[in-house]
């Protein structure tokens, strides 16, 4: 190896390749997301808010920076492991951040949330009902619910001509190689688990085993396990049942209208992404103030006409476009509420899950 | 000096840790736990996880046999090309590497989609007649991975077959070697180190890659690296991931020393 670079580099071209490599190497490299800066502060204040991609209008974030006379930085995760991994692994200068439910209750256990001043949100108090003291933070101490939603199944109405109302929709074989499935482990098993009458969040090593073959027996009808692209394979024809969040479905149907969203009889997840202030924060109450923004009835309806997340602020419901208000990929309908279940962290049993997924993917 | 502390704080520094972790324990809750154990180097000898190694290792194999096949005659006819016409076609090679690779993969998916580009062509000259399903596959991922590494092929190749001393092969020519004596008795030997190079350029990446697999092969299946990437995001467990990094390493780096040892030998 070394003879070989000596020559090379000794070749009449070598500052050329070595330039022409050293390019393409660091092209190569998926791009790093910067974390914020820690150098000296610029003379405006900066807010740092770590959420999900395309989850915040830019327009939004200018209508805030000019109320309070700040500069909001913007950075983002792909999920919430992505996020707590980079907390765990050192991020620090964050203020506001967007973690789901289960991981809430995570990272107040890790330490890494501020206690919030519900004095300072007073946009808290219009929280829907149903979003309410829930069992991952029951007293709001550290978290409030944002944006929220279900899990379900997208199809195609002209394909599929009967209504499915049940999850073994997937397991159909007459739709093979046309359904695409979450990349994502805790959920994949959550479908399985409800279309054996289990509830999602089981520790039972029996009947995750019963789950995992069920999902190596569904792989063959699998296109692909994706996480972010199911709306444009639904939208293309390419998948006719796309197992996925509500939001991304419901923007397919502005593409190919005969798109429907059904959350399943044997039941769903519910889930609830949720604003927090982070310990490390040095801004807190500038970062409650940025909390009590996006919670705004107006903001918080205009979030949910671009994103198609329903929003957390009762009041806004009102405000939203009819269309997307009466959707029940945005809105879950009130009878599917009792079927709802929240995922909550499943600790050491995450092992038998993770083999389990293992196991189906290799297949 | 400057150079070994740079080496020191870029490249030592950030192995030790990785090294170290792999020896601690999964906390409760996805941080590390600071006991020493040789659990994860053993877990990772289950044949569940010793069939995502010969995946990896068999289609990176297959990667650097395609992008050796596809590299060298275009790395000869860059290398034998009039001196502008060289830098015009490396520069088309690199042209390529100022899109982000991810862009470059999503646009990989357009042509091989059921009713993608690729079919398109295909079925307008009446080559297919229905949609083929090539996007989600192994073959994809075969394709996405040649695409992404050839430039790492033809560069190195380019620069040897470049070096290559045209009075050499006329010789044998003239001492009526065939075509396939020339190629394999005198071309192939001068440039070995060459293609050395770029096959270690193009086999080293594609072991570790997971973009590809996870994009072209629609997740489907896991090669090492989404193991790697599922120990860290998804599982949070680091210690085992640091292992599997660690090992994969070890083993890449292994494979080098051994073919070095070997040449040398066969040098004296």
């Amino acid at each position: 190896m070394a003879l070989t670079l000596r020559q090379i580099t000794t070749s009449s071209n070598r500052t050329w390749i070595a330039a022409l490599l050293c390019a393409a190497i660091l092209a190569c490299q998926p791009t790093p997301e910067d974390g914020p800066k820690n150098g000296p502060q610029a003379a405006t204040t900066t807010l740092h808010y770590f959420t999900w991609s395309d989850y915040v209008g830019p327009e939004l974030l200018a209508e805030f920076e000019q109320q309070a006379g700040v500069k909001v930085v913007v950075d983002t995760f792909s999920s919430n492991e992505e996020l707590l991994a980079k907390l765990q692994g050192g991020a620090s200068g964050y203020d506001v951040a967007v973690p789901s439910d289960f991981m809430v209750s995570i990272m107040a256990r890790e330490g890494l949330l501020a206690e919030l001043d519900l004095s300072q949100i007073p946009n808290a108090r219009y929280l829907s009902e149903g979003l309410q003291r829930l069992p991952f933070d029951p007293e709001h101490r550290y978290s409030i619910p944002y944006l929220w939603g279900t899990v379900g199944i997208g199809y195609d109405s002209a394909i599929i001509s009967t209504p499915p109302d049940s999850w073994s929709v997937l397991w159909d074989a007459k739709y093979k190689g046309k359904i695409s499935m979450l990349n994502d482990q805790r959920e994949v098993f959550g479908a399985a688990l409800r279309s054996m009458g289990q509830s999602m969040n089981t520790r039972d090593p029996a009947v995750i085993e019963g789950a995992k073959a069920k999902l190596i027996r569904q792989k063959p009808l699998v296109k692909t396990y994706t996480s972010d692209h199911y709306d444009q394979l639904l939208a293309s024809g390419d998948v006719v049942l796309a197992h996925g969040w509500g939001g991304p479905v419901a923007r397919a149907m502005a593409e190919r209208p005969s798109i429907r969203y059904v959350v399943p009889k044997e039941g769903a997840t519910i889930w609830s992404d949720c604003l927090v202030v982070l310990k490390t924060s040095q801004k807190r109450e500038l970062a409650m103030r940025f909390v009590n923004f996006l919670l705004d009835r107006d903001i918080a309806a205009r979030t949910t006409n671009r994103l198609l997340f329903a929003s957390s602020n009762r009041e806004a419901k009102a405000l939203v476009d009819p269309k997307a208000r009466e959707n029940p990929a945005v809105y879950p309908p009130d009878t599917a509420f009792d079927r709802l279940e929240w995922m909550v962290d499943v600790g050491e049993a995450i092992r038998l899950y993770d083999r389990a997924w293992t196991e189906v993917k290799l297949r | 000096m400057p150079a070994l502390v740079w080496m020191g704080v870029f490249l030592f520094l950030p192995l030790l840790l990785v090294l170290v972790i792999s020896f601690a324990a999964r906390g409760t809750y996805g941080g590390v736990e600071w006991t020493f154990s040789l659990a994860n180097y053993l877990n990772m000898a289950d044949p569940l996880y010793l069939r995502i190694y010969a995946r990896s290792l068999a289609l990176a194999a297959a990667t650097t046999v395609v992008c050796l096949l596809l590299g060298f005659p275009l790395a000869y006819y860059i290398a034998r090309a009039p001196a502008r016409w060289q830098a015009v076609w490396l520069m088309l090679i690199i042209i390529p590497f100022w899109t982000n690779f991810l862009v470059r993969t999503y646009a990989w998916m357009f042509i091989l989609r059921s009713e993608g580009l690729f079919h398109t062509v295909l079925s307008s000259v009446g080559l297919v007649t229905s949609p083929i399903e090539i996007l989600y596959s192994d073959t994809a991922v075969l394709i996405g991975l040649v695409y992404g590494y050839l430039p790492f092929m033809v560069l190195p190749l380019y620069a040897a077959i470049e070096r290559l001393d045209r009075s050499v092969v006329e010789a044998a020519w003239d001492l009526y070697a065939s075509g396939w004596s020339v190629f394999w008795r005198v071309v192939l030997p001068l440039t070995k180190p060459g293609v050395i190079a770029g096959c270690l350029l193009v086999f080293i990446p594609s072991v570790g890659a997971f973009i590809t697999p996870d994009l072209l092969g629609g997740a489907r299946s896991m090669m090492v690296g989404n193991l790697i990437q599922h120990e860290y995001l998804v599982v949070r467990d680091w210690p085992f991931g640091s292992a599997i990094s660690f090992a994969l390493m070890a083993l890449v780096l292994v494979g080098i020393a051994v073919y070095f040892k070997v040449e040398t030998k066969v040098a004296v």
